[in-house]
């Protein structure tokens, strides 16, 4: 069987970020980041906000963009299932435009998608409104400014949902 | 035990220029913040925020680090985001106080008394956590002596305040509403906050 071959790098995210002169990243690791760590902790025009639990990210974030910076919230989907009411209360409520990165554990184009982080996720983010992108190669990667832009024009949340693992 | 409207009248004459981050009882339309403030553009209400306050006021305090931000939290909302004491002093924003108003109860839920009351000392918690320095006041005359000494010591600061317990029954529905909602706040408070950074 040919070994995984990760098709998605940390750079083109950080690139992404950049571009879009995002200042901090508030994050909780996953599976699918720790390549992505290495690269963010030495990256000097962003500034890493590690928390406990994901339902802090987006109350973080919101004071940090009523205190007039840019934040990106960056955690895994299990994460957005724990964060609900932060997502209701300090990111539709106060119309805050967040993109939230999130980890898509479980995500398969490949026959039965058996992990239920999976299977919830796309009918959650659709109960709250919350449109979503795709990304799963480097070439996926500039939908992230598209989410930008989509989060504020709308001046709602805007989920980026990283369907594979980040490579090397 | 302190009276809520006298720790909360007590923060504003000393905020100077600090942004406030008050939820739940702190919040209190007849005798939180909303009822004595003298800036409310530099106030940011939070009602029903299921303890995310003091998430919010780390975030402001990260982005102004120049400026005092005040969170003014309750024991029931600490404990439903216990992690958040962690997140805090790992990123350790020197211009960050946040004041616990610990009356022991669910106050605007009938008085249920919370979980660990009598148990859990915090002021232990959070200099287990890592803030920079924890105060603990449990009557008006030492926290108003106290208020400066705890303003001037550099952040993450944790102050535990023991207040008395103001017992909430009356429907949710016939409650008074606050005159200025979050909404307002979040349009008003960035241009406040451009106003020149006050000195610390």
């Amino acid at each position: 069987m040919p070994e995984l071959e990760a098709v998605l790098h940390p750079p083109a995210i950080i690139a992404e970020l950049k571009k879009n002169q995002i200042t901090h990243v508030v994050w909780l690791p996953d599976s699918e980041t720790n390549f992505m760590y290495q690269l963010l902790t030495s990256e000097p025009s962003l500034d890493l906000v590690p928390v406990c639990r994901e339902g802090e990210t987006m109350a973080i974030a919101a004071g940090l963009w009523v205190g007039g910076k840019k934040p990106v919230v960056l955690i895994q989907n299990t994460g957005i299932f724990e964060s609900g009411d932060s997502i209701r209360g300090l990111g539709l409520d106060i119309n805050q435009p967040l993109v939230m990165l999130v980890g898509y554990r479980g995500w398969s184009r490949h026959g039965v998608t058996t992990d239920s982080a999976a299977r919830f996720i796309e009918h959650i983010l659709h109960a709250w409104g919350i449109n979503y992108y795709l990304i799963e190669t480097d070439e996926d990667a500039n939908r992230i400014s598209t989410a930008m832009e989509e989060a504020q024009r709308t001046q709602r949340p805007v989920a980026v949902l990283v369907g594979t693992e980040f490579g090397a | 035990m302190i009276n809520n409207a006298d720790a909360v009248k007590l923060l504003d004459r000393k905020r100077a220029g600090g942004v406030l981050v008050p939820t739940m009882n702190a919040n209190n339309v007849k005798f939180g913040l909303p009822a004595v403030t003298t800036n409310e553009k530099l106030d940011l209400p939070l009602s029903g925020a299921m303890g995310k306050a003091s998430s919010v006021a780390l975030g402001l305090a990260l982005a102004h680090p120049d400026r005092k931000v005040m969170c003014l939290d309750g024991d029931g909302s600490l404990l439903m985001n216990l992690g958040t004491m962690v997140t805090i002093a790992n990123k350790a924003p020197k211009n960050l106080y946040h004041f616990l108003f610990n009356n022991g109860v669910y106050a605007v839920t009938g008085g249920q008394p919370v979980p660990g009351e009598g148990i859990m000392t915090w002021e232990d918690a959070a200099k287990a956590a890592g803030y920079a320095a924890v105060f603990s006041f449990d009557d008006l005359e030492d926290f108003t002596t106290g208020i400066d000494q705890v303003l001037a010591a550099s952040g993450p600061v944790f102050i535990n305040l023991r207040i008395a317990p103001e017992i909430e029954n009356t429907p949710v529905n016939l409650r008074p509403r606050p005159r200025r909602n979050i909404q307002t706040a979040i349009k008003e408070l960035p241009e406040a906050l451009a106003a020149r950074s006050p000195r610390r």
